[in-house]
């Protein structure tokens, strides 16, 4: 049993966390001006569309009185058609996303979880309905919504590299992967191919840290994940680093080809780079929060 | 102590370790460098990836190679090697005479000489020998005792400006027994050396340490057709060298300063050069000695006596008119007789007294105006010498009759009288030997000097006392009287032979030059001087410097001349009556002589390769290669990244900078600073050597500048500190002096530079920092420092500030000046004795100008002393009642640097009434 002690301890610390990775989140999706959202077409929705002729069928209730009194003709008040569309976001919690290579840059982790939270953000303002993968979180509205998120997004996870979570997704939603998948290779695939299977599209951003792509390592090292499970020892790093290279761009290669295959986007970022780039890069691939039907 | 070569080694055992380097080779070869963890993400893509076989996993061997050279300085480093180990096992245990030649010729070397001696008597007293010292030029009975007592005496110990003399007197105080000798030389022959030399062989081996700078000398200056020539001689006769010769005098202000300054080339293989000058007679006779700069001893210096001036004679007669008479002329042989070394005056009366003639001589003048005898009389007062000659027109006149003239020494008689003529009795007179207190005592009298006719001396009860020079029937020829400062002295005969022929003889040139009429440009010979007695007035000690003689005894005049400078005789300047003679090191002939010695002497040079220890700089070494290899591990090992590089190389470089720059680094204003500080006003302090004192005085200049930046309309620039040997000191309205008790004493040049600038309107603020306990007195190391300090420099008479000051009135109301310390008493320029407090006025109408010196011991500085973020630097008193006092601090600065830019403005009458009213009086 938590002591209510221990309870208000712990939920200090977690909101202590929350609102500077909301405040940046939102700061972020703040610069990007929402797109249009309707659907160009009638349907249910708030926004007015068009009148037409009052039809059989039509329920007397639907006759806009105002715009028919001026007139014989009776007409009807359309509107447009509005839909939420489900995102659901997989950010990667792992040990190994914790990882900056100098004190400037942020970590991989921080990076992704805010990029994934400001996507969230614009989502939720376009009228999406936005939650992760899994059992956990199911897609709502609401800025509520954020919150949760936010907190979930403040959960680290212990292993080094966590498998994409694929279960639950909702058929024809769309996704939102972010993770370095410095991980088994299998479980992205096992991940797409589902999301596939079920008519789910979406991105799938690489976040990179600089030192990962320059290897700027030399003598005698010893490499050991973040986690501390994994070691590799070598008596001269700088010779590895062309084959590091290799396998760094072969895991890239077999990336965009599994996206390129299960229809999704391939987007790498790099934790040197602005969180702006990222997120532009994100939101034009979500085509602007757009569902294509 | 084991010896290889010129290094020797304390500790020789040590160097075994060495044999152990080759197996730290190969243990440190065979360990590779420790690994660095690196957190890496993308590790997952590294397994399996395998080193290629030809990956190295030794150290390299460069690395290698640091290391080793790091242990084996290490090593070598603690056995102790010393560079040029003194040499102690030849020495002998019997007692040891250490004689030092102890003449000026090893002036220049004297600090050297003294080190030399040390090092010899540590030497001995390592050995436990018996060492005696012996003075060569002022010998006393050498007395063997331990080589400690003597070191002790040797601070005492100084040049002679003599060089020794008899051999017979040195061999005298030898002491009994056998004794080794080591001999000092000074490279100087003299005639005793041989002598000395066997007299010493016979107690014992001599050796002799002998260094082999070239001496060089001044003989006499002379004066030949308007030129000074100064001859610099040289004992060797080596390659061709330049002198440098300062002519050092006084300023018209009676300042010691250089008037000018000529170059003397020594051309190869010669010995003598000489520098000739040409200088305006005012200058000429202000020069007081000629000296080699930079050579410090007393055979560099030579003495400027009577012979450079030029006497201006007035010559006046009383019966012009008579042309193509030259050989009657009054003043005829006066001419000749002046003319070769005295500059003569000819014109009217009232035209050459105002160009001050040392001399006047009037020829056969009988009346003067009154305005012209109160104007003569006046300038005898000052101490000129009026020259009368009788004649015709004097006998003929009243003048001095019945009483005595005030231009005449004596009362005449009417007529005078005439002998040995045709229409007279008796035969021409001649004149009787001079007495003891006649300045003529000691010239010969010629026989043929015949006096014809005469004007006669009313006999009186004091006339005796005027009489100088009388006839062999004591009448009286020459007559003289004091007058103030000057005389006035009659010849009873003419100027011309009409009545004598005294003019014709030499004795009538040597009277004249005996009145201080004249005066020969050559060096007298003994002969001249006989009879005289000449009393030191200055003389020189072996390092060249002038001290006054006090109450020395006189030495006569011939022995003045001839005998060799000792120590009954020192170099210096000499008066007799009006006359002054300088007696130098060298005679106008005197040659140099470099002394050479038997090939059975050993010699050798003063300035053996000193001792050096090098186990320190070995083991910097040492720890210098371990630094490096630090870096170079880090380097290998791929750790030294990004910012701990730049740490490094910075760290690097420092430590080069330090290491390169430390010594002789120092702050030299560069001369775009002095286009700054001339651009603006900027205070400035005196850098005197304490890091702290100089930084607290600079923070105090800064915190002054500020208050008088934000009070004022003064905006000063950021203060200087000044070097006062390098650096120029006309930019600086005022100059803070704090006194430190170990800051060195300025040079010869900047005194010149400190008097020109407080004569040109600078004003230096001496800073005892020691509260004034002492009152100025010297009992505290500050205030003694400060007296020696400021002995040189042109201040003028000082009081504490009075009440009425200019000072305390110049931009606040103050009436005492606190600093750190309070109370202390401040010191100005004293007001002039005639100052008077007029009725109705607050104060007196002081000083018409700014005081050139103020002096306190306040500790101003630390007062007004503020960091860079403007915060007070140090505490000063406690309190709200402490910052009351820092504030009256800034006034007293505010005021002082006002003082110093607007002078005696506010002293002005105009500021009166504002001021009594703000007095409330």
């Amino acid at each position: 049993m938590i002591t209510p002690l221990a309870l208000r301890e712990k939920a200090e610390t977690q909101a202590a966390r929350l609102p500077a990775l909301l405040a940046r989140a939102e700061q972020l999706a703040g610069a990007v001006l929402l797109g249009e959202h309707g659907r160009r077409r009638a349907g249910m929705g708030d926004d007015f569309w068009q009148y037409r002729p009052a039809q059989i069928g039509d329920s007397r209730r639907l006759i806009d009185h105002r715009r028919s009194a001026m007139g014989d003709v009776q007409f009807v008040r359309e509107r447009e058609w509005q839909i939420a569309q489900s995102v659901m976001l997989w950010v990667d919690q792992g040990a190994a996303m914790r990882f900056a290579s100098t004190n400037d840059l942020p970590t991989k982790a921080e990076r992704a979880r805010v990029l994934g939270l400001a996507t969230a953000i614009l989502l939720i303002r376009g009228g999406e309905r936005v939650g992760l993968t899994g059992t956990r979180l199911p897609p709502r509205r609401g800025n509520a919504q954020v919150l949760r998120l936010a907190e979930m997004f403040t959960e680290d996870a212990e292993h080094d590299y966590e498998p994409p979570e694929h279960r639950a997704m909702i058929p024809h939603a769309r996704a939102v992967f972010i993770s370095d998948f410095m991980g088994n290779i299998d479980d992205v695939k096992t991940a797409l191919t589902k999301a596939a299977d079920r008519g789910v599209r979406g991105v799938l951003l690489h976040v990179l840290d600089p030192a990962e792509e320059a290897f700027p390592f030399r003598g005698r090292t010893i490499f050991e994940s973040v986690g501390g499970t994994l070691e590799h020892e070598t008596l001269k790093a700088s010779e590895l680093k062309d084959r590091y290279l290799e396998r760094l761009a072969e895991r890239k290669a077999e990336l965009q080809h599994l996206c390129s295959v299960a229809g999704w986007q391939y987007g790498l970022h790099h934790t040197d780079h602005t969180a702006q780039s990222g997120l532009l890069w994100l939101w034009r691939a979500l085509d602007g929060g757009r569902a294509r039907t | 102590m084991m010896v290889f070569g010129p290094i020797g080694f304390a500790a020789p055992w040590l160097l075994v370790a060495l044999i152990a380097l080759p197996i730290l080779w190969l243990i440190l070869r065979a360990i590779p460098p420790a690994p660095i963890r690196q957190r890496f993400p993308g590790v997952a893509l590294l397994l399996g990836l395998q080193d290629d076989e030809s990956v190295s996993d030794r150290t390299p061997w460069w690395l290698l190679l640091i290391r080793m050279l790091a242990v084996a300085a290490m090593i070598i480093g603690l056995a102790g090697p010393v560079l040029n180990p003194e040499d102690d096992g030849t020495a002998g245990d019997g007692p040891l005479l250490v004689a030092i030649d102890g003449s000026w010729a090893g002036a220049a070397r004297w600090p050297r000489l003294v080190e030399a001696l040390d090092a010899e008597l540590r030497r001995a007293g390592a050995n436990g020998r018996q060492v005696a010292l012996l003075d060569l030029a002022d010998p006393e009975q050498p007395v063997f005792r331990a080589a400690n007592a003597l070191s002790a005496t040797l601070p005492g110990l100084a040049p002679s400006p003599w060089q020794p003399a008899d051999a017979a007197d040195i061999v005298a105080v030898l002491p009994e027994g056998s004794f080794e000798t080591v001999w000092f030389s000074d490279a100087l022959d003299y005639p005793a050396r041989t002598d000395l030399l066997s007299a010493l062989q016979a107690r014992g081996p001599v050796r002799v340490v002998q260094s082999a700078t070239a001496i060089t000398a001044l003989t006499p200056a002379t004066y030949a057709d308007g030129l000074v020539e100064v001859t610099a001689v040289r004992a060797d006769d080596g390659p061709e060298r330049t002198v440098s010769i300062l002519a050092q005098g006084r300023d018209p202000a009676g300042n010691a300063t250089i008037l000018a300054r000529a170059n003397a080339v020594f051309d190869t293989g010669a010995t003598t050069a000489t520098a000739s000058l040409s200088l305006p007679a005012e200058l000429r006779a202000r020069v007081t000695r000629f000296e080699i700069a930079n050579a410090r001893s007393a055979g560099a210096v030579t003495l400027v006596d009577d012979s450079l001036r030029r006497r201006e004679i007035a010559l006046i007669a009383g019966r012009e008119g008579r042309e193509g008479l030259e050989l009657l002329s009054p003043l005829h042989y006066l001419e000749r007789a002046l003319a070769p070394n005295a500059d003569l005056l000819r014109g009217a009366l009232t035209d050459v007294l105002p160009a001050n003639p040392d001399v006047i001589v009037l020829a056969d003048v009988a009346t003067l105006s009154d305005g012209e005898t109160e104007a003569i009389l006046d300038w005898v007062d000052q101490g000129g010498l009026l020259l009368r000659f009788a004649g015709p027109r004097v006998a003929a006149s009243d003048i001095s009759r019945s009483e005595q003239d005030p231009l005449m020494p004596v009362r005449l008689r009417a007529g005078g009288r005439s002998v040995g003529g045709a229409m007279s009795w008796g035969s021409p007179k001649t004149l009787a030997p001079f007495r003891e207190n006649s300045p003529f005592f000691g010239l010969s009298v010629p026989e043929d000097v015949a006096i014809t006719a005469q004007v006669m001396a009313q006999p009186d009860p004091t006339l005796a006392e005027s009489v100088i020079a009388e006839l062999s029937d004591g009448t009286p020829l020459v007559t003289r009287k004091r007058e103030g400062q000057g005389q006035i002295v009659l010849f009873h005969v003419t100027a011309n032979a009409e009545w004598s022929s005294l003019p014709l003889s030499g004795l009538f040139v040597e009277m004249l030059e005996r009145l201080a009429v004249s005066a020969t440009t050559s060096s007298p010979e003994a002969g001249d001087l006989e009879g005289t007695i000449w009393t030191p007035e200055v003389v020189m000690d072996g390092f060249g410097a002038l001290r006054d003689a006090g109450a020395m005894p006189g030495v006569p005049g011939p022995a003045l001349v001839s005998d060799p400078t000792g120590p009954n005789l020192l170099p210096g300047v000499y008066v007799s009556g009006d006359r002054a003679l300088a007696r130098n090191v060298l005679t106008t002939d005197a040659t140099l002589q470099t002394a050479t010695w038997p090939a059975d002497v050993p010699v050798s040079g003063l300035t053996a390769a000193p001792e050096r220890p090098l186990g320190g700089m070995l083991l910097a070494a040492a720890i210098g290669l371990l630094l490096l290899d630090v870096l170079a591990s880090l380097a290998l090992s791929g750790r030294l990244t990004g910012r701990v590089r730049a740490t490094a190389a910075a760290l690097i470089g420092a430590a080069m900078l330090v290491g390169f720059t430390a010594p002789g680094a120092q702050a030299q204003n560069e001369p775009a600073d002095e286009v700054a500080a001339a651009a603006e006003v900027v205070l400035a302090h005196v850098v005197t050597g304490n890091r702290e004192v100089d930084e607290v005085a600079q923070a105090g200049l800064r915190g002054l500048s500020d208050t008088l930046f934000f009070r004022t309309s003064v905006e000063p620039a950021t203060p200087f500190a000044v070097d006062l040997e390098t650096d120029e000191l006309a930019f600086f309205p005022i100059l803070y002096w704090p006194i430190t008790p170990d800051q060195p004493r300025p040079s010869q040049e900047a005194y010149v530079k400190l008097n020109d600038y407080l004569r040109s309107g600078g004003l230096i603020l001496f800073d005892t920092r020691d509260g004034d306990v002492a009152g100025f007195g010297a009992s505290t190391p500050n205030g003694r420092k400060l007296q020696d300090l400021a002995a040189p420099l042109d201040i003028p008479a000082l009081e504490p500030v009075p009440r009425d000051h200019v000072l305390t009135r110049t931009f606040y109301l103050l009436q005492d000046f606190p600093g750190r310390h309070q109370n202390g008493e401040v010191w100005v320029e004293a007001a002039p004795p005639g100052a008077e407090q007029v009725e109705g006025m607050p104060f007196r109408n002081l000083n018409d100008g700014v005081t050139p010196v103020v002096i306190g011991g306040n500790d101003w500085a630390s007062a007004w002393a503020v960091t860079s973020s403007g915060q007070a630097m140090l505490p000063v008193g406690r309190g709200f009642g402490g910052e009351r006092q820092r504030e009256l601090a800034y006034r007293f600065g505010v005021n002082l640097v006002m003082h110093v830019l607007t002078g005696n403005y506010k002293s002005d009458q105009v500021h009166v009434p504002a001021l009594l009213d703000r007095l409330g009086q």
